[in-house]
């Protein structure tokens, strides 16, 4: 799985990175976490209430910070 | 409301402690206790109201609703969604661009981009707890004509291109997970409380640390002399000084709140917390990445321009 965090560097979005880092321990196997910090690539997935949570190129949540146990529910 | 809690603390510090009413620093320690408490309770309860009610208002319904919206329905449906939705200065671009991205008129999208900040959760919050409701209706009312205003003339000034990024039209439209159930509501407001409180505490407990030791220890002749009647240029002054402080929007209230007591002009006061909420200079470089230093002066220039208004009107009336 590719996961893809964007967000333009708030304390949001950098416990979404930490936390997502945390669930994939808990998954195993190899993922790919990555930090998006570019606009234009946050418009081209149109999300404009950061962070956003995306998943192999798609959008699964916007907005939110999402514990653990949520992102382990989404990557389900 | 908090008459209990006034007891209370009285009881503390002048019968248990044994201090002196009159003295200068049991006056300063009483405000102290005192509003701290009266503050975070007030803050907490309110900032969770609101987060739970904006969980049913995500920005993309807004963007929705206000697509297509014509002139001032679209400025003052706008100005008045920006106190319904959430709203951080580091999420102030990619709000920018998606509606730009809607196709939503540049002046539309200013008069959101004013009204959010302005009427925030937490003012409004400890505008209300601070100096009741009189001042906080004429705050909220004031900050939505200057957000409609100024986006309309923002709108008629062909700015357009302005805007440094090419934003490309939307094409798809985000698919977030909407939280469905009232529990799922009310566990992610209260996350919300916990994430705003934490980002907010310290400036609450210092800007009441400034303001109680005013209330101890200042006279109200030297804040008359320089915030009063008799100077005229208390709202440049106001605006000016408000500009460089950011996100202390939390502590400069109850600060205000003891500048006022001591004889500050309420119309200065207001000048003063909007511009230290609407005209932030950290905040004009975050924008600086999307808009040219023109389109960001014309912004800083017209909101501080509405605002002095607004300050030299409430002097006057009030």
């Amino acid at each position: 799985m590719k996961i893809e965090i964007l967000g333009t560097g708030c304390a949001k979005c950098q416990s979404l990175y930490e936390n997502t880092k945390q669930a994939l321990t808990e998954i195993g196997g190899f993922h790919q976490v990555e930090k998006v910090e570019d606009l234009v690539k946050i418009m081209e997935y149109g999300v404009m209430n950061t962070p956003g949570f995306v998943v192999d190129g798609e959008v699964k949540s916007t907005g939110k910070l999402l514990n653990k146990q949520e992102i382990l529910d989404i990557l389900k | 409301m908090f008459d209990w809690w006034e007891n209370i603390v009285s009881y503390l510090i002048y019968n248990q402690m044994q201090l002196s009413q009159d003295s200068h620093f049991a006056q300063a320690l009483h405000f102290f206790v005192y509003d701290t408490i009266k503050i975070y309770i007030l803050l907490v309860t309110i900032i969770f109201v609101v987060s739970l009610f904006r969980t049913y208002f995500p920005v993309e319904k807004v963007r929705a609703y206000l697509q297509g919206k014509h002139k001032l329905v679209g400025h003052v449906s706008a100005a008045f969604f920006g106190m319904l939705t959430p709203f951080c200065s580091c999420s102030a671009i990619p709000l920018f661009l998606g509606f730009l991205q809607a196709r939503i008129p540049l002046g539309i999208t200013f008069s959101y981009l004013i009204s959010a900040p302005l009427s925030d959760a937490v003012v409004i919050a400890l505008l209300f707890s601070l100096f009741g409701w009189k001042i906080t209706l004429m705050y909220i009312a004031s900050a939505l004509l200057i957000a409609i205003i100024a986006g309309l003339v923002i709108g008629k000034m062909n700015l357009e291109k302005e805007i440094l990024i090419n934003v490309p039209p939307s094409s798809c439209c985000s698919n977030g997970t909407q939280s469905v159930t009232f529990n799922s509501r009310l566990n992610e407001a209260w996350g919300e409380t916990k994430l705003i409180f934490k980002k907010i505490y310290l400036y609450v407990i210092l800007g009441i640390s400034i303001g109680a030791f005013i209330h101890g220890y200042v006279p109200s002749e030297t804040i008359v002399k320089y915030a009063g009647g008799d100077a005229w240029y208390g709202p440049i002054m106001g605006v000016i000084m408000g500009m460089p402080m950011y996100s202390s929007a939390a502590g400069m209230i109850p600060l205000v709140e003891v500048l006022t007591q001591k004889g500050m002009l309420l119309g200065t006061a207001l000048s003063f917390m909007m511009a230290v909420v609407a005209l932030s200079l950290p905040e004009a470089m975050i924008l600086k990445k999307v808009m040219s230093l023109k389109l960001i002066g014309i912004f800083f220039g017209i909101v501080g321009t509405a605002i002095l208004i607004v300050g030299y009107v409430f002097n006057a009336i009030l």
